[in-house]
């Protein structure tokens, strides 16, 4: 019962969620407290999705190309190019052609990736793993080593604005989450991804394009990073090419896996990875909520990990059943 | 960055080399750890002006981060005969052997900015850098007379978890607090110096403190967390500067330009002038063989709203930060 019970889709990954809610809860009384404050909702809930969504964003690219059995290791080197690239435009040339540079730029490094792993054949976690050392370089070339700061008020509204009193960042995932859902969930697209990361050489054969497929979500992933890059820019107002991104593509990874995608390819499920990019920040904004010592803060997320990651292990489960059946 | 300071870099020495030297002039060879930060960029900019104003010819290499582009950089300096040999150690260990070789060519070495183990002790004439500890100190006691005995709830964004550099500005700030009953940390946490992580974690103090209503004053370990912390402050409709007091450490230009417009109110420098107190006592030891001490510590000169903020703004945002 209780295996059947976890093994249903997503179940273990809205437990997670609610227990480390109710934990921020119990270590922080005005978790839930919500106020309007200039226009924009202000609590702790807010501030898990307004922080939650750069990390959003790279899950959401992340999770078809590892459905194509990939990995993109450079999101948070593009993350780092297109905020400075937006932000060294953004004062003099306006938003439309900052904005524009920036997320054109995301699209060539995804490019580059695609080509890499889809037409030159080379393995996912080395063909990225070249962008993710070379992009911050680049990042670094482009603020010549400093934080470029820019005052474009409409560049500052994609980081600190608000849209009905939600947060900006929050609109604007929520609008990729909707745009990436209809486009793969609303044709065929989905499912041949899922073929491509199940047995590449099987859907070629079937007559599927699995090349194409697999550019397609290297160049989809690095137009998500290119937008999580210009949010985080927005945010402080400023590119910070050395610390942009920083090791965000492992927290992309993890919440692409907390919510149950597997690395092996096959199937993918996107709100499931918006649940995990949550899952992480709900724990973060926790720990910073604790006021424990910030020594301690790498060791409670690696164990709420792991519980969370046990809660969806099949033989895990299994051996849940067996202890119930032998106390029995 | 990194090439346009290496160009500007090649086109000084080609320059300088290019100058017939006088018997007076001398000659100072300067293994820069690379462009690790605005800091180290604003420090190389530096030694190079404080130089030019002392007539004396800086030749500066650039390791990239690297140890032994250090160590080669040091051997070639040796080989020119250089008269001093400035040194930022990009680790503390490892030096002993081409230090050694400096010595036996009777060329002293200047350390800037950073220490080596203390086996090396011998091998190197001065040491120019900063106290950490005393950095949070003066922080601490900026904040202990800004509040004049009134009870203080401070919050602190520490720097980057085990880095010696936020291990001591703590250190020196707690022991102030430690002397001032009324002043009080309520709250600690790690922005690893970063503007982004400084926001995010002043988001969730405010939050945790009753919407900021009970802190009296910020403290961070380096300005860049203190820039993102105010903008947290104003958008949970806060006055930093007024509501809550802030002091933090580095003095990049960025905090200059939050203190002019009322909105931070005290820094600590961390100066990029090592190279000046270093050429000085390379001088004097040339000229008349003082010797100095082995330790000349840098000042931490504190700067609130009373020092010309948008001057010293000014002077400050070409540096290279």
């Amino acid at each position: 019962m209780m295996s059947r019970l976890l093994q249903s889709r997503g179940l273990a990954q809205i437990i997670a969620l609610l227990v480390i809610l109710a934990v921020d809860r119990a270590v922080s009384p005005q978790f839930f407290d919500l106020r309007m404050q200039d226009g924009r909702l202000f609590g702790s809930l807010i501030d898990v999705l307004n922080r939650g969504a750069p990390v959003a964003l790279l899950a959401l690219g992340m999770v078809l190309v590892i459905a194509t059995r990939g990995i993109d290791l450079s999101v948070g080197a593009v993350m780092a190019i297109s905020g400075a690239i937006a932000a060294s435009l953004a004062d003099a040339h306006g938003l439309p052609l900052a904005l524009a540079a920036a997320l054109g730029a995301g699209l060539l490094c995804g490019l580059w990736n695609g080509f890499l792993v889809a037409v030159l054949g080379i393995q996912p976690i080395v063909a990225t793993l070249i962008l993710m050392v070379a992009g911050r370089g680049v990042a670094q070339l482009i603020t010549e080593g400093r934080i470029v700061t820019f005052t474009a008020p409409d560049l500052v509204w994609l980081g600190n604005g608000a849209v009905l009193g939600v947060p900006a960042p929050v609109v604007v995932v929520l609008g990729m989450l909707i745009v990436t859902g209809a486009v793969v969930r609303g044709s065929a697209l989905g499912l041949l991804i899922e073929a491509t990361g199940g047995n590449a050489r099987a859907s070629e054969l079937a007559g599927i394009g699995t090349r194409g497929m697999i550019l397609a979500v290297y160049v989809w992933c690095g137009l998500c990073a290119a937008l999580a890059g210009v949010i985080a820019a927005a945010d402080i107002m400023g590119a910070d090419a050395n610390n942009a991104g920083l090791w965000l593509e492992l927290d992309a990874i993890l919440a692409v896996v907390i919510g149950g995608t597997s690395l092996f390819g096959g199937r993918f499920s996107l709100v499931l990875a918006m649940v995990g990019a949550l899952i992480i920040q709900a724990m973060n904004t926790g720990i910073l909520l604790s006021g424990y010592p910030p020594e301690f803060n790498l060791v409670v997320k690696a164990a709420v990990v792991l519980v969370v990651l046990l809660l969806q292990s099949p033989r895990f489960a299994n051996v849940g059943v067996v202890l119930g059946r032998a106390r029995q | 960055m990194t090439s346009k300071a290496l160009l500007a870099a090649t086109a000084l020495v080609a320059i300088t080399l290019s100058l017939p030297a006088t018997a007076a002039e001398l000659t100072v060879g300067f293994s820069q750890i690379g462009s690790e930060s605005g800091w180290r960029a604003a420090e190389t900019s530096v030694s190079k002006s404080e130089a030019a104003k002392r007539k004396v010819t800086l030749k500066i290499a650039d390791a990239q981060q690297k140890q032994e582009n250090q160590i080669k950089a040091i051997r070639s300096f040796i080989a020119q005969g250089v008269d001093a040999i400035f040194l930022a150690p990009v680790v503390s260990s490892g030096w002993d052997a081409v230090l050694k070789e400096a010595k036996e060519a009777k060329i002293p070495v200047v350390l800037l900015d950073r220490d080596i183990d203390p086996s090396g002790k011998e091998l190197y004439l001065t040491a120019v850098t900063s106290d950490s500890v005393h950095e949070g100190a003066v922080a601490g006691e900026w904040l202990a007379k800004a509040v004049a005995g009134k009870a203080c709830n401070v919050v602190e964004l520490q720097g980057t978890v085990g880095a010696s550099v936020a291990t001591n500005r703590k250190k020196g700030f707690d022991s102030v607090v430690a002397k001032n009953a009324n002043l009080k940390v309520v709250r600690s946490q790690t922005g690893d110096f970063t503007r982004a992580k400084g926001k995010e974690v002043m988001e969730s103090f405010i939050k945790a403190e009753g919407g900021g209503k009970t802190i009296c004053a910020v403290y961070a370990h380096n300005d860049d967390m203190m820039v993102g912390a105010i903008q947290a402050m104003k958008e949970a409709g806060l006055k930093p500067g007024k509501d809550i007091l802030t002091v933090s450490i580095d003095a990049v230009p960025d905090i200059f330009k939050a203190i002019a417009a009322g909105e931070a109110n005290a820094t600590v420098e961390l100066t990029p002038n090592m190279a000046g107190p270093a050429l000085d006592a390379i001088m004097a030891y040339k000229a008349k063989g003082t010797v100095p001490p082995k330790w000349i510590q840098t000042e931490s000169k504190l700067y609130t709203a009373a020092d010309d903020p948008q001057k010293i703004y000014d002077s400050k945002k070409g540096l290279g930060y």
